[in-house]
């Protein structure tokens, strides 16, 4: 009882971790119908910079906004170069993303350097013991954090103007342009909110898995995962994606094999896409292609 | 026009001859600089290049220079088999060190014993030198080495039933493989045998599962990278009692900054560069250990990482052959290789022969360390 009850808040821990990232992804699908592959990317600059701004002296509060500022602008200059290319086609924006994150990689393997580096924790090492398993500040700052993030999204997308226009503009392009909405402007916008929400996640993440130039890779594909069985295209979907993502892998680590801990997550993964094509939440909303 | 042509040529053959007298001795190197591996070929990559310069700064091997000549195989055997016959067929090296990692020095041996070139290996793993090739060798200690280390420790403290948590990347594999091989040996049986990904955030399901085997008295965790450093988190946040053993993967001060307080204690097997400044002074390696530390330190402004070790001894061989032998054919440095007699390098003492093409033994090559206060501190070298 008390191993399952550990199981299920080691799993809880993982899938906010994947939830984190996989937000990103759902906001810029949203809004575009485009798959940022270089949003794991993101999470990396956001750790990453805080690591290197912090050793060159800078406080803390100063580095992490510097970071999240840096890995905004990030998500900025990736619109941009969308924006700019002749090709219009989703498929050849979604491969425009893969090679911006291969760049970033090489970028910040030359920047930075090869190394793993961590971030002091924000709230200490210690752990809460609940019933005898126990779950460590942090992950509850994740969790904590996280759950901030899917709110401040849904009241952005359904309370504000400028969240109201980003989903008129997922609905349909053509009217949105009749009804004066500057759609490039919305569009820069929603990659700079995803740009950052990464950037809180590389800075929440890096105390728990540390970081390094390539921890993007790990983090961009599990928070993928989430995203998609959360129906890509709302924040909550990754929450829900994630949790399934990370209680099914740690209950299998648990009680069966931890060998076959990933394979289990691929076949919930491919199972959800087989027979729920548009995730989970497909039926409460009205999917994009 | 024609003037000018005679002229080309004559510059052309000018430049051919003085290349000719001056003549250098070529030794090809094959590393691992970036790509998944780069944390092996980087710092071997700069030792290589420093220690070249050095020797040539102090007037080369037999009054030739030494010319190093490199190529960053991204780990990637497609590449190091090419750049193998590159290297042979068009750089015409009289030996070459490297590749980083075994996969990529499997690939390329067939290649080597066809063009018989002498090959010191900077792999860990044990096929490269078992079965004994003719041209191959290697003075890297081997994973194989590291759990015979960490289990003659454990029998004498008593232990003999333990739980095992590895890596599943190339490193932890084979050293868990090794490790079961070993155990035995030793009287030590292994109660528990979990895995964690490359790509895992959290380590604590297979920690508990460990936690809840009756008997076990201590757990090892053959690992590299960031995963053994989340176990190891893990591993104190469940607060599971035992004492934890780590591999020579994590053995870095990394290791220590990214743990931090779960590091604390942790046993840790090491090669004896990492701790060069604590070795006894009677320990014949710390002389070499202490000045390749410095000297790496004060050209790169940054901590050794125990592989450059590997590359160090790999080029001082080769030297020491060359200037023994008098010669510079591939085939007399292969034949003063297997005649290598206490060599004294950073991953230990040689001692080759024509049956063994790694001489050096576990004793001379590892040490163990515990880590106290954010420090290592030697319990066995």
């Amino acid at each position: 009882m008390n191993e399952l009850f550990q199981l299920i808040l080691s799993g809880i821990t993982v899938g906010f971790i994947y939830a984190l990232v996989g937000m990103g992804f759902t906001v810029i699908y949203n809004s575009s119908g485009i798959i940022n592959f270089s949003q794991g990317e993101f999470v990396m600059a956001g750790g990453m910079s805080a690591v290197f701004l912090l050793k060159a002296g800078m406080p803390f509060w100063l580095a992490f906004s510097l970071s999240i500022l840096i890995t905004a602008i990030l998500g900025i200059v990736l619109w941009k170069l969308i924006d700019l290319s002749k090709e219009r086609s989703v498929i050849s924006m979604i491969i425009l993303t893969l090679g911006y994150s291969i760049a970033l990689r090489g970028l910040a393997e030359v920047i930075f350097d090869k190394e793993l580096h961590t971030l002091p924790s924000f709230v200490g090492d210690g752990a809460f013991e609940i019933y005898g398993a126990t779950l460590t500040y942090q992950a509850l700052l994740v969790i904590f954090i996280s759950i901030i993030i899917v709110l401040f999204l849904y009241i952005f997308f359904k309370k504000t103007k400028t969240g109201k226009a980003m989903m008129a503009t997922s609905d349909n392009i053509d009217s949105a342009k009749l009804m004066g909405i500057d759609i490039k402007k919305i569009l820069m916008l929603n990659f700079a909110i995803s740009a950052i929400i990464a950037s809180i996640g590389g800075l929440l993440l890096a105390p728990i898995t540390s970081t390094n130039y390539e921890i993007g890779i790990m983090l961009g594909l599990k928070g993928f995962s989430a995203a998609v069985i959360g129906g890509l295209s709302q924040p909550f979907g990754a929450v829900v994606g994630g949790l399934i993502l990370g209680i099914s892998e740690s209950l299998v680590a648990g009680y069966i094999s931890s060998e076959y801990k990933d394979a289990v997550a691929f076949v919930a993964l491919l199972g959800i896409l087989f027979f729920m094509p548009g995730g989970i939440f497909s039926n409460l909303k009205a999917k994009r292609i | 026009m024609e003037k000018s042509i005679i002229k080309i040529i004559l510059a052309i053959m000018l430049f051919c001859g003085v290349s000719l007298i001056a003549s250098s001795i070529k030794i090809g190197a094959l590393v691992s600089a970036t790509g998944p591996a780069s944390f092996i070929g980087d710092p071997e990559l700069k030792t290589l290049k420093l220690y070249v310069k050095k020797i040539n700064e102090a007037g080369g091997v037999n009054g030739q220079k030494i010319e190093l000549v490199y190529y960053d195989t991204g780990a990637n055997p497609r590449k190091a088999v090419s750049f193998t016959k590159r290297l042979i067929s068009q750089d015409k090296v009289v030996a070459i060190i490297g590749p980083s990692t075994t996969g990529e020095t499997m690939a390329i041996i067939p290649f080597i014993q066809r063009k018989k070139i002498p090959l010191l290996s900077m792999g860990g793993g044990i096929p490269i030198i078992k079965p004994v090739k003719k041209w191959v060798f290697k003075i890297v200690a081997t994973d194989r080495m590291a759990c015979q280390k960490i289990m003659g420790y454990m029998k004498k403290k008593g232990i003999t039933k333990i739980g095992m948590i590895s890596g599943s990347g190339g490193f932890g594999k084979s050293m868990r493989k090794q490790c079961k091989d070993v155990a035995p040996s030793y009287g030590i049986k292994i109660l528990a045998d979990e895995t964690y990904g490359k790509k895992d955030a959290d380590m604590t399901s297979q920690l508990i599962k460990i936690k809840n085997i009756p008997g076990i008295q201590a757990v090892l965790n053959p690992g590299f990278g960031q995963g053994p450093a989340i176990v190891t988190k893990n591993y104190r946040q469940l607060k599971i009692p035992y004492p934890l053993y780590e591999s020579h993967g994590v053995a870095s001060k990394k290791y220590i900054e990214i743990a931090g307080k779960a590091a604390e204690n942790v046993i840790v097997v090491a090669p004896p560069v990492v701790v060069a400044d604590k070795l006894s002074d009677n320990n014949p390696l710390k002389k070499v250990c202490m000045s390749y530390t410095k000297e790496y330190k004060k050209a790169y402004h940054s901590d050794i990482a125990s592989f450059g070790g590997h590359a160090y001894d790999s080029l001082y061989a080769i030297v020491s052959v060359i200037k023994s032998e008098h010669s510079t054919n591939p085939k007399k440095i292969r034949d003063g290789l297997e005649k290598l007699k206490n060599f004294v390098g950073i991953d230990g003492i040689a001692n080759m022969s024509s049956k063994d093409h790694l001489g050096l033994n576990p004793k001379t090559g590892l040490v163990l360390l515990k880590v106290k206060n954010g420090d290592w501190s030697i319990i066995e070298e």
